[in-house]
């Protein structure tokens, strides 16, 4: 009972949020009610038993993806109703794109109800004692330690490649030496005169 | 196994991983002042690496790695052109863009890591490891071909070479995908099994796919478009690392993809090979002719050479594949050679020129280095005296013992129409007029070395070594099999 009301909660809000994110006048909105679609998403994510993919979800798509859109989305200054303009002019060429993706999902359905392809036979059985999340690491760190720490290198490499190509010292600017300030002594700084009544301060 | 017997067999990756990541803390500490000192450190690094091959054989991390003979040869072929590679840089960089800011610390470091994904490359047992690997190689040599960033051809080259070996990683990675999906294993064991269980539709397509996505990273024909356009761009000891030391990463991984895992799909591989092979001889013979640049030329010529090597995977046999890891050690040290005599190729004010006219009358004013370019372009011909004519005649063979005459027919006439441009070359250097701006020396100690031990070896001299090399890539060979 408790689970039929929570799918239709999610599944409603999740149609409700995505309809928003393209009809919200403001982008930021969009952005916005993207992310509630996607913490939906995850929730229904959760009632399938993938608490790993909603996980992903959450942490992935809200943390990273979404907020880069906000970002961006606030950063760069784009004319929203410039790029609406030529909304009727790519109508036609819009509307072939959406029936090639209806066919698309009728040959999927179809495809599913005939039955899978000769693809599962060999594939290893899914032990359903263990939570997903668990046997993911366990491979992770165990079978696929080798791959985990190669992919680790990738990313370093990726890091530095960025780091080389784009990183270059500028000349004339002033940063912050802490120090150089936390060295720096009170009598270096301070002056205690005695000053005469009448007479300006000689700096 | 244990993880410590794991970690022992994949040593030679351990060794240049940490090696490397020290390396980098000292770069980022030290900044460029240590260049010098981490270029040799990394070389010293590459040494270690090669002398850890020796630590056994056998198989970690449940599959995903080989150590093996095969693997040991291939990463002896790579640590070699990588160390050489960077000896060649620092002299280069400080040369070429005229400001004299010389070369970066990140540049013998992304060298090893590199080195670290091609060690993962020919020693994969697995379709996961061997696209880390080549993923973690491409991605370090993005960054390399752009490493003179504020000279526009070198960013473009970079820029080129990273959408282009994208589009090849995402046709591999397909391939690999489909593969997986039918035969529901990604281990080479695995797939060879369900390969050997007979061929469906879906198998056929992934093979293909995966082979489209080798061809390109060996630049055969008709994946090839990138090379000479990336060769040109890249700075000089980059070009050279990219001739060299991926070519044999992406070549052993590909002979053991093809003998390993789709071994008994051989006569579905085979007409892939034979057809990217035949194609890049006579490509890489043909287009060559034209070039006005010494480094498209060599790009030619390496397409040229890639092709003659894929004739020995295309006979498939065990001498074949021996021949091709010939071909690979021959062709590895012949690269670096003529790159090096590239290398020198410098205007009055030291900067690098690349046209072949200036090469007129080198030898009169460097008659050393002049003979030595001799040497280099008569052995890529495939000249008898010459070493470079050796691995050619085994290939040849191993094709003609299983009945592939038509193959090596064509093959042996493509490298009479590339002799040509090899040979134009040496009539540039030998009897034309001298050019008005003559070529100042500027070699150093370790590049007149290692031009004169690679010179040496080419020479009719290498004949000495035909019995290590015969055992050795027996050896490695027959751990395929």
């Amino acid at each position: 009972m408790i689970q039929a009301f929570a799918f239709y909660l999610f599944a409603s809000v999740l149609l409700a949020s995505a309809v928003l994110v393209i009809s919200a006048r403001n982008p930021v909105h969009s952005v916005l009610w993207l992310i509630l679609g996607f913490f939906n998403a995850a929730g229904l994510m959760l009632l399938a038993g993938a608490e790993f993919i909603a996980m992903l979800l959450v942490i992935v798509y809200v943390g990273a993806v979404a907020v880069l859109f906000l970002f961006v989305v606030m950063m760069l200054n784009i004319d929203f109703a410039e790029l609406r303009a030529g909304f009727a002019r790519y109508l036609p060429f819009g509307i072939l794109l959406a029936l090639v993706l209806a066919v698309e999902m009728i040959f999927a359905v179809g495809a599913w109800n005939a039955g899978s392809i000769d693809m599962a036979q060999r594939i290893a059985p899914i032990a359903s004692d263990v939570p997903n999340i668990k046997a993911i690491g366990a491979l992770l760190y165990t079978q696929y330690l080798f791959v985990f720490e190669g992919a680790g290198l990738v990313l370093l490499v990726a890091l530095i490649g960025a780091i080389v190509l784009t990183h270059r010292e500028r000349a004339g600017v002033r940063p912050q030496n802490i120090s150089e300030q936390v060295k720096r002594r009170p009598q270096d700084a301070v002056r205690n005169i005695d000053q005469p009544v009448g007479q300006g301060v000689k700096l | 196994m244990s993880y410590v017997e794991s970690l022992t067999l994949t040593l030679p990756e351990l060794v240049l991983t940490i090696g490397a990541l020290v390396l980098l803390l000292v770069a980022g500490w030290a900044g460029d002042k240590a260049t010098r000192a981490i270029s040799w450190a990394s070389v010293l690094l590459l040494f270690v690496a090669g002398l850890t091959l020796n630590c056994g054989q056998g198989v970690a991390f449940g599959g995903q790695y080989q150590a093996d003979a095969f693997a040991a040869f291939s990463k002896v072929l790579i640590y070699f052109a990588a160390g050489a590679s960077i000896l060649i840089a620092p002299r280069f960089f400080q040369l070429a863009d005229g400001s004299h800011v010389g070369l970066r610390a990140e540049y013998p470091i992304l060298i090893l890591l590199a080195c670290v994904g091609m060690g993962m490359m020919v020693s994969a047992g697995d379709m996961m490891s061997l696209y880390v690997g080549l993923e973690l190689n491409s991605l370090a040599a993005y960054v390399l071909a752009s490493f003179m960033r504020s000279d526009s051809r070198s960013a473009e080259a970079g820029l080129k070479y990273f959408v282009l070996g994208a589009l090849a990683s995402g046709i591999l990675l397909y391939g690999i995908s489909l593969v997986y999906g039918f035969t529901g294993t990604t281990s080479f064991a695995g797939i060879a099994k369900a390969y050997g269980e007979g061929m469906s539709m879906g198998k056929l397509f992934g093979l293909v796919f995966v082979f489209s996505g080798l061809a390109f990273k060996v630049s055969a024909v008709p994946f090839h478009m990138w090379t000479p356009d990336v060769y040109e761009g890249a700075p000089t000891p980059v070009t050279t690392f990219f001739a060299s030391a991926p070519k044999v990463a992406a070549m052993g991984m590909g002979v053991r993809l093809a003998v390993e895992a789709m071994g008994s799909a051989a006569d579905q591989w085979q007409q892939i090979v034979i057809f990217a092979a035949l194609a890049s001889t006579v490509l890489g013979g043909v287009a060559a002719i034209n070039q006005t640049n010494i480094k498209r030329l060599l790009a030619y010529s390496s397409i040229n050479n890639v092709g003659f090597a894929l004739i020995g995977l295309a006979a498939g046999t065990k001498e074949g594949i021996a021949a091709v890891l010939t071909y690979l050690a021959v062709y590895v040290v012949m690269t670096i050679g003529s790159f090096v005599c590239v290398l020198q190729m410098r205007d009055a004010e030291g900067r690098p020129v690349e046209n072949i006219s200036a090469l007129a009358g080198l030898s009169r004013s460097r008659p050393g280095l002049a003979a030595a370019f001799a040497v280099f372009m008569f052995s890529l011909a495939g000249i008898p005296p010459l070493f470079g004519f050796w691995p050619k005649f085994l290939v040849f063979d191993a094709a003609v013992a299983v009945g592939l005459l038509p193959l090596a027919a064509v093959g042996i006439a493509t490298s009479v129409i590339g002799a040509f441009y090899y040979i134009k070359v040496v009539k540039i250097i030998y009897f034309d007029e001298p050019a008005s701006d003559a070529m100042i020396p500027a070699s150093t100690l370790v590049e007149t070395g290692l031009m004169t031990a690679t010179a040496l070896a080419v020479s009719p001299l290498g004949y000495l070594a035909i019995p290590i090399l015969a055992t050795l890539s027996g050896r490695a060979a027959g751990a395929l099999f």
